[in-house]
């Protein structure tokens, strides 16, 4: 597993490029998180899913899925492919700092 | 005074708990009451035979109540919501159930609605699914008017029913059309938003070469934002489109809508929120949930219920009782996997461990993540043994709730 420094501190990534410790990801992290995926610039909405990411991982074990990310987030599914073009369930999950939804059985 | 015990929904979960609870109870020792919206009891694994003509519909019925033993009361009725701090379930239309143990078993429902395009202007003519007795029936029909084109196989998202179906539905499609003799006229795509063709590694290699074996394009990660039945197309939130004349949908699931009008019941999809162990909800300790309607990491399927079954009606004894729960549901599934030409592969896995090569329930059993006829068998015979052994309850010779590892070819 790749050991990488974000914002001064080594993180542990795994291949697909999520954390594998999740207690490693600070906010200084997401502006730098966010180029690597191609999101020059955050907005306030952004914020709003990576910190509804985090809380749903911490109480619940796993990040949600889109579809309860449109649900619950208080940001519609097409608005979160505006956000998050690659993908909202990877690619906030990559800069929330927390592993790959589970989601599906 | 006996318990009162309330189940709501009398489909496979409801109806073998009914029936589990009233053979370990004597009538002066609990009252069990099941409660369904409506009477029709549906085999939901023939679902997937109807559009082919190989099973019709209303064979696959039988009435609710017949299914429960002599001293269960049935109403059909809708519930409204549970009064969980009560302990009091509300009927649409008829008396207020209290009760001591209140057991889930509402299932999951498919939501077309939910999804931009899918029931508006073609839906049943150009869009169909195959998840429910009428729409099932109407692509019957319409699979047999088909002389050519392209057909694609979509789930929307998860979590669905049964998702080895879907799979099986492109496999059976294309045995179908070589049966017809116009199989080279007809294009067959499978459309997911997994990346991949199933959930577990070694069981998605397997069901890909399956794919690719019977010439099924396969198309990953793929999430439905709209089905747009005049054009033919699915569209994904990401803008990519896939063209259909025929498109087989299984639109995403949710639990019960009463599930959603009762405080702290569900989750955000109207599941119950459950411990996978125990099969105790999380909002009381009196309230258990079994099946599709409960929110725990396994498969949506039949299986499932019957293996979560023997565990559920040992804790609702040892919480009436004032003892310790039993925590040792391991998520077990299994699933026959139909591939077309009578053949079938069978999965058996659980929270733990992924599909695997191998035998169930031994060594000399039933070949494991390998096609064979013996499999397909099986799988024909099961509807049997659901309406006669395990709907009643009766265990079935050799095989237990916990996933057997004696047969599996384990690394």
């Amino acid at each position: 597993m790749p050991t990488i420094t974000i914002a001064e501190a080594d993180v542990e990534l795994n291949d697909d490029g999520f954390f594998e410790v999740p207690e490693q990801w600070t906010e200084e992290m997401v502006p730098a998180l966010a180029l690597t995926e191609g999101i020059q610039e955050l907005t306030e909405d952004h914020w709003t899913v990576i910190r509804f990411m985090r809380k749903e991982y911490f109480e619940k074990g796993t990040g949600p899925t889109v579809r309860v990310l449109g649900k619950t987030s208080g940001v519609t599914v097409k608005e979160l492919y505006k956000l998050f073009p690659k993908g909202p369930g990877k690619v906030a999950a990559r800069m929330a700092g927390i592993p790959k939804p589970r989601g599906c059985i | 005074m006996p318990h009162n015990i309330v189940i709501l929904g009398g489909g496979t979960g409801g109806t073998l708990t009914a029936n589990r609870l009233r053979k370990h109870y004597k009538s002066a020792e609990a009252t069990i009451t099941v409660v369904d919206r409506d009477r029709e009891h549906v085999y939901q694994p023939g679902l997937l035979f109807v559009p082919f003509g190989l099973t019709r519909a209303e064979d696959l019925i039988r009435p609710r109540e017949r299914q429960l033993r002599k001293g269960i009361e049935f109403f059909e009725n809708d519930v409204d919501h549970v009064d969980i701090e009560g302990k009091k379930v509300f009927l649409q239309d008829g008396p207020t159930l209290p009760y001591d143990v209140l057991i889930v078993a509402t299932g999951a429902r498919i939501v077309p609605e939910e999804t931009e395009g899918l029931t508006d202007d073609g839906w049943n003519e150009t869009m169909f699914t195959f998840y429910d007795a009428p729409g099932a029936t109407a692509l019957a029909k319409a699979y047999e008017d088909f002389d050519g084109g392209r057909i694609v196989v979509n789930v929307v998202d998860m979590p669905i029913k049964c998702p080895v179906a879907p799979l099986e539905f492109c496999f059976l499609t294309d045995w179908y059309f070589h049966e017809r003799g116009i199989r080279d006229k007809v294009e067959i795509t499978y459309v997911t938003p997994l990346d991949a063709a199933f959930t577990k590694p070694r069981a998605a290699k397997a069901l890909a070469g399956l794919l690719e074996e019977k010439g099924v394009e396969l198309v990953t990660e793929f999430n439905t934002g709209e089905v747009d039945g005049p054009g033919g197309r699915l569209v994904s939130f990401d803008e990519r489109e896939v063209s259909f004349d025929l498109a087989v949908v299984i639109p995403v699931h949710s639990g019960a809508e009463f599930v959603a009008k009762s405080a702290g019941l569900g989750d955000s999809l109207d599941f119950v929120d459950t411990d996978k162990s125990t099969l105790q909800s999380k909002a009381a300790p009196e309230v258990f949930a079994i099946g599709d309607a409960a929110n725990l990491p396994a498969s949506k399927a039949g299986s499932v219920s019957h293996f979560e079954g023997e565990v559920l009606v040992e804790n609702v004894v040892r919480f009436l009782a004032g003892e310790q729960l039993d925590a040792t549901f391991d998520g077990h599934a299994n699933c026959f996997i139909e591939t077309g030409f009578d053949k079938a592969l069978l999965i058996d896995f659980n929270y733990e461990q992924e599909p695997v090569e191998g035998h169930y329930p031994t060594k000399v059993g039933l070949p494991l993540l390998k096609e064979s006829r013996l499999n397909h068998l099986g799988k024909l015979m099961f509807q049997w043994f659901y309406w006669h052994s395990l709907l009643p309850g009766r265990d079935i010779p050799g095989i237990k709730p916990d996933m057997p590892v004696g047969g599996k070819h384990l690394d």
